[in-house]
């Protein structure tokens, strides 16, 4: 755990003292605030029509219909983001040569693969954190529930964790980078959208690729549900990722 | 100190390494040499832990490669060939965080900075990026990187590679200063550095120990005769024949027009008399030289030879 902890450190630093982190954080605070507001614009624009029609109640709540279409549209700009941050992890200490202080160092393969993990996690709390400004903004100016928003919160953390852990595997598979952002975009995106192909697939499969899918779990997060089933989902998916991760980065050295 | 048996690896169906044996003893300064691609590097980095064997083992401080490598990494330090230093990091900070996953205890952590860059000459440096150094400082951040947790074994890849003749000479000074408290491998395909610094060679070529010895060791074993190198100023056709007609001499060759090379039974050397005859010709010396036999000579040998003549 200490030695994840150094990697996590050294891994943090190098965040933060490149442009990558600042860049990345900035496009999607950018493109995250500029959608919150066009959903809130047209919230309030409901509300105005909905106040001068007497009598009709359009069941408006800032819950349903700001806190939660915000949350999925966060999880589609991480989508882009999260193989950006996570390209680097592996493919970069392959190719800068660094990888061979680590693999000659007294520390397990496990403890690197975790340390990485840790630090592009911590790096996605952050930029979460950062804007979660706007959520802090509905409670300053309305009564929305603060429920749902926080089993939201923890929803689109364990889904960001996944995505880490899938980006992690990506990046352990090439020392190109951006080989590396590519496989994890389309490693990303399909486990997105395998519940689509659920009716296609029939009642044996279908129910499994539903629930392989990794937005399906996340709706009931933003409805305010934290179902264990679901968070066993989450923490078993990112188990698997890592642990793919690191057969690759064993097997590497056998060949 | 550390001991090699039988140990290959293959890539594949091809063999990197085949079976090397080998020991090095405490305090011992070992040079690997060898053509590009003889297996100098696979072979470190078995040593090392980073790749497995796929034959054979080796323990190092009694401990085995297999099993017991988390100790082995705690007793080498490792400079591969390409310093494995991160170019976005000040030379402090990268070496607090190698002591650290080496295993130096925190509280130790300071000193050993301190100690690592007195030793590699880096304390004008220590709060430099790395991105931004020489080559040859680099380097040297690589080497403080293997020193930090003052291993008892230090494993060196090519560690001259890439820097200028100053460079050399300054990293090569480094590594004599260490040999005193280490016990060194060092691998190279420049020779002259391993005559100078090292007090025994394994000489690899494709995948397989060629030799063994010392420099002196090697020497003799490969040299059958004496050779005298003659350069004059006036050299005629007459000079060849003159020579040759000496009493003793088995063969002279001329090496261009104004250079010979005599060649004499072992313990027989007759300077003297080729100075004499010189004299007496006027063919005018310019040099008049014993060619021992070079550490170039005795690699080519080996490794062109090798079917020829056996060890």
């Amino acid at each position: 755990m200490r030695n994840s902890l150094l990697i996590a450190k050294r891994e943090l630093g190098s965040f933060f003292s490149s442009t990558i982190f600042y860049a990345i954080t900035v496009v999607f605070l950018l493109l995250y605030s500029f959608i919150f507001f066009q959903i809130l614009n047209f919230f309030s624009f409901q509300s105005v029509q909905a106040a001068q029609v007497r009598g009709m109640n359009l069941g408006l709540n800032l819950n349903d219909m700001v806190i939660q279409p915000a949350f999925h549209n966060m999880a589609v700009i991480l989508l882009l983001m999260i193989p950006i941050v996570t390209m680097r992890s592996f493919a970069e200490e392959k190719k800068g040569k660094t990888f061979t202080l680590l693999l000659s160092s007294p520390i397990h393969l496990r403890e690197i693969v975790f340390g990485k993990f840790l630090a592009c996690l911590s790096v996605l709390t952050a930029m979460i954190l950062l804007s979660s400004y706007s959520i802090a903004f509905l409670f300053m100016v309305g009564r929305p529930e603060i429920g749902p928003a926080l089993s939201g919160y923890l929803g689109i953390l364990l889904m960001s964790g996944c995505y880490v852990a899938i980006g992690l595997f990506a990046s352990s598979l090439t020392d190109n980078q951006i080989v590396a952002a590519a496989l994890s975009f389309g490693f990303m995106l399909f486990m997105w959208v395998i519940g689509w192909g659920a009716q296609a697939a029939g009642p044996d499969v279908g129910p499994i690729l539903e629930y392989l899918s990794l937005i399906d779990h996340l709706e009931r997060f933003l409805k305010g549900i934290v179902d264990s089933s679901d968070v066993f989902y989450y923490l078993s998916f990112m188990f698997f990722a890592l642990f793919l991760t690191h057969r690759v980065l064993d097997s590497n050295r056998w060949r | 100190m550390i001991e090699v048996e039988n140990l290959s690896k293959f890539y594949g169906p091809r063999p990197a390494v085949n079976n090397l044996n080998f020991t090095v003893s405490q305090g011992e300064v070992v040079g690997f040499l060898g053509p590009n691609g003889a297996g100098k590097t696979t072979t470190m980095n078995i040593l090392c832990c980073i790749l497995p064997a796929s034959r054979g083992t080796a323990r190092i401080c009694g401990f085995d490669i297999f099993e017991q490598s988390m100790e082995i990494r705690k007793a080498i330090g490792y400079l591969p060939e390409n310093p494995p230093v991160y170019q976005d990091m000040v030379v402090d900070d990268y070496l607090r965080f190698a002591a650290g996953i080496r295993g130096v205890a925190g509280k130790k952590i300071a000193a050993a900075i301190d100690r690592a860059l007195e030793k590699c000459g880096l304390k004008d440096v220590r709060r430099r990026l790395i991105g931004k150094l020489s080559k040859g400082y680099q380097q040297r951040v690589g080497l403080a990187q293997a020193l930090i947790h003052d291993p008892d074994i230090l494993i060196l890849d090519e560690p001259t590679t890439g820097l200028d003749p100053l460079q050399i000479i300054e990293i090569r000074k480094l590594i004599q200063n260490l040999a005193s408290s280490h016990t060194i491998i060092l691998s190279s395909h420049i020779l002259p550095e391993v005559a100078q610094i090292c007090q025994r060679v394994v000489i690899i070529n494709e995948g397989e120990i060629a030799a063994i010895d010392t420099l002196e060791g090697l020497t003799a074993s490969l040299r059958k005769s004496e050779h005298l190198r003659l350069r004059v100023r006036n050299a005629d056709n007459g000079v060849q024949q003159s020579l040759e007609a000496l009493e003793g001499v088995l063969s002279v060759r001329r090496e261009n027009d104004s250079q010979f090379v005599i060649e004499s039974p072992l313990g027989s050397p007759f300077q003297d008399t080729v100075a004499r005859l010189a004299l007496d010709k006027e063919w005018g010396i310019v040099e008049l030289s014993s060619a021992s036999m070079t550490l170039e000579d005795i690699f080519l040998k080996l490794t062109t030879e090798e079917k020829e003549t056996p060890e």
